[in-house]
């Protein structure tokens, strides 16, 4: 599986390639057996092409977080390939993966515990550019904090308070500064919004939004909020137990997915507007997510799936284009 | 009308200030409706249920005026043993977080029948039996293997399923839920609210939904009211609030969510600012600060929540210029 999921033929900045994370699960107290494996990245693949947003969305257990995790180096990954800017990221040396690490970023979900609570927001922002060289301690990394600051929608005199003294929405600002701080091509954003009030929310999307025009960003968004995802995100991969059950450009999911989870997902995010919600029909999906320590053979997504028949139950559907950039993993789509 | 709350305050003491965390809150929940109260961290509609229900722990909080009528009589002046014999018979309550509110070291079965064997003096045999039923009636599958289990292996929908077994045991007349889906994924939560809405019909109980969730609202609310910095800035139908908000918050708000049905390159419209420090409030209404339509008069005292369309409440000046073009 190593064609490209993207209309066009330009190289992808970064191309994800049967990845897999799985994580041995150990019994026993003085000798520790694997007793199994939670499989929570299982055979994955897509590509993000420069300047893009892609979505990566589902509920908890998909592996989505741990998608991001792995393409940021957080974990190791188990199987198949991360290729950044064309580098197989598992082959680079220490001095490779620091500089490759300062074009990928990250903004996490809590604003309140990605912030290290003894240093000031002048430090945290000034701390990247200044340890890897790229300003000189003193004045130089003092102006870059403050343009970063202001990049970031925060007025530069915060610089000198710490984390504590500032709101949800303001903390979320200096994670983002920071992000920016290394001069990043590609940004992961890990619920980098969940955790914001609807309108200071709003804010934080319309800056990442601008952000991006403005300095030619590319975006992996991680999140559970479909409504979000599909606003930000040019396109959106949908994660059930750690495979992706159908990928596609986001107006295009909403209006015709083909996976039977992607309907039942869609169905169930309410959408503020009861003359709608009036006509809409209500796909309710029984039952709950089996564990990731044993998931159904098959078609994961079989068990709970309206559409399921035999060769569900037995083969595994591959992730195909069923049409031009729409990829669904279902033997009925 | 089945539970009148009048002029409602409650306050917290704390670090020296004084959080007026309700001031003067007043609505009305009809038997069987279900009624939203929607809002943003620290607007105060948590707190609105907590005294509802007399949980309001002091300190640091307290109730400091107001009345809650229920059957006739104050809920807030009653005596303790009073207000435990309404409390989780007549009206119930689902929390938040499905994961810490239930005891972990009592079985199920137990936190059913503690509730049943307490409200309605019958024996524990009966109150089996009962919790049974009502574990059926919740979607609770093999409930009798279900009732020997602890908390923890249980999953989050499923524990909130247990959290309406047990506020729907005594056979309430109305549930305050309190953000009963946050915490749970969106296809459990469509399970979750559909059965809350199925039983609230099929039993006549009335549901006081408290959310952030402006989709939540419109899928599953009669009437609306919406609040801000401790007060009820905005109430009228589910399809009127929508269609033409009066409010410039609720204006604020209806904008600053992403629609899943949204047409392509839809921007954003934020509510600028930040919401304001409970402990330090002007005089004026709340929201000044960060309103498109803020003018001088706006400052001098809290604007009063007044009818300005049959049914519909704004605690709006110039509720009558909301959502003209340039709002």
């Amino acid at each position: 599986m190593t064609q490209s999921t993207l209309p066009s033929a330009a190289p992808p900045l970064l191309d994800v390639r049967r990845l897999k994370m799985h994580f041995p699960v150990h019994t026993g107290v003085l000798i520790q057996r694997v007793a199994g494996t939670v499989k929570a990245v299982d055979d994955v693949s897509f590509t993000v092409a420069q300047g893009e947003t892609l979505g990566l969305v589902g509920e908890s257990g998909c592996g989505k977080t741990t998608t991001g995790r792995c393409i940021l180096h957080l974990n190791r990954h188990t199987g198949g390939e991360i290729r950044f800017e064309g580098q197989d990221l598992a082959r680079l040396d220490a001095a490779g993966l620091r500089a490759a690490r300062r074009k990928l970023q990250v903004i996490f979900q809590d604003p309140y515990s990605s912030l290290n609570p003894r240093m000031t927001l002048g430090q945290i922002v000034g701390e990247g550019p200044s340890v890897h060289g790229l300003t000189r301690p003193g004045k130089e990394t003092r102006e870059r904090v403050a343009e970063l600051m202001s990049l970031a929608g925060l007025s530069p005199n915060l610089a000198s308070r710490y984390p504590h003294e500032l709101s949800g929405g303001q903390r979320q600002r200096v994670g983002i500064a920071r992000a920016l701080s290394m001069n990043p091509s590609f940004i992961v954003c890990d619920e980098a919004v969940s955790a914001l009030d609807v309108s200071i929310q709003a804010q934080i999307i319309n800056l990442l939004e601008d952000l991006q025009d403005r300095l030619g960003l590319t975006y992996l968004f991680i999140a559970h909020d479909l409504s979000v995802v599909r606003h930000i995100s040019d396109r959106v991969a949908v994660m059930y137990l750690g495979k992706i059950m159908e990928l596609a450009p986001s107006a295009l999911l909403y209006r015709a997915p083909l996976h039977p989870y992607t309907r039942a997902l869609l169905s169930a995010v309410p959408i503020p507007d009861p003359a709608v919600e009036a006509t809409r029909e209500h796909v309710l999906l029984h039952g709950e997510v089996p564990s990731p320590l044993n998931p159904p053979s098959g078609c994961v997504f079989h068990p709970r799936c309206p559409m399921a028949s035999e060769v569900c139950r037995e083969q595994i559907p591959e992730f195909q284009e069923k049409a031009p950039g729409h990829w669904a993993a279902c033997h009925h789509a | 009308m089945l539970l009148q709350v009048k002029n409602l305050q409650t306050q917290f003491f704390t670090q020296g200030k004084r959080i007026r965390a309700v001031d003067g809150v007043s609505f009305d929940v009809a038997e069987g409706e279900t009624l939203a109260i929607v809002g943003e961290s620290g607007s105060g509609k948590s707190v609105t249920a907590l005294s509802i229900m007399g949980l309001i722990p002091w300190p640091p909080g307290r109730i400091l005026g107001g009345e809650v009528i229920y059957q006739g009589r104050d809920l807030l002046k009653l005596a303790p043993d009073e207000v435990r014999r309404v409390r989780g018979k007549e009206l119930a309550m689902v929390f938040q977080e499905p994961m810490t509110s239930l005891n972990p070291v009592l079985t199920i079965e137990r936190q059913l029948t503690e509730g049943l064997q307490t409200h309605l003096s019958i024996s524990r045999a009966e109150a089996r039996e009962r919790a049974v039923e009502v574990m059926h009636e919740v979607g609770i599958s093999d409930p009798l293997r279900r009732l020997e289990q602890y908390p923890h292996m249980f999953s989050g929908g499923m524990r909130q399923r247990v959290m309406i077994a047990m506020a729907l045991s005594c056979r309430p007349r109305m549930i305050l839920a309190d953000e009963p889906t946050t915490a749970l994924d969106v296809t459990i939560q469509a399970q979750i609210l559909a059965l809350m809405r199925d039983l609230s019909r099929r039993l006549g109980v009335a549901l006081v939904l408290i959310t952030h969730n402006l989709g939540v609202v419109a899928r599953y609310a009669d009437r609306v009211q919406v609040m801000y910095a401790g007060q009820i800035i905005e109430k009228a139908t589910a399809q009127k609030l929508y269609a033409a908000p009066k409010h410039p918050y609720t204006v604020g708000l209806l904008g600053s969510v992403p629609r899943l049905d949204e047409g392509e390159r839809r921007r954003l419209q934020p509510i600028v600012g930040q919401p304001p420090d409970l402990g330090e409030l002007g005089p004026g209404c709340r929201f000044m600060p960060r309103c498109p339509l803020a003018e001088a008069r706006c400052g001098v005292a809290v604007p009063p929540l007044v009818e300005v369309a049959p049914g519909h409440g704004s605690a709006c000046l110039k509720a009558d210029q909301v959502g003209n073009a340039g709002n």
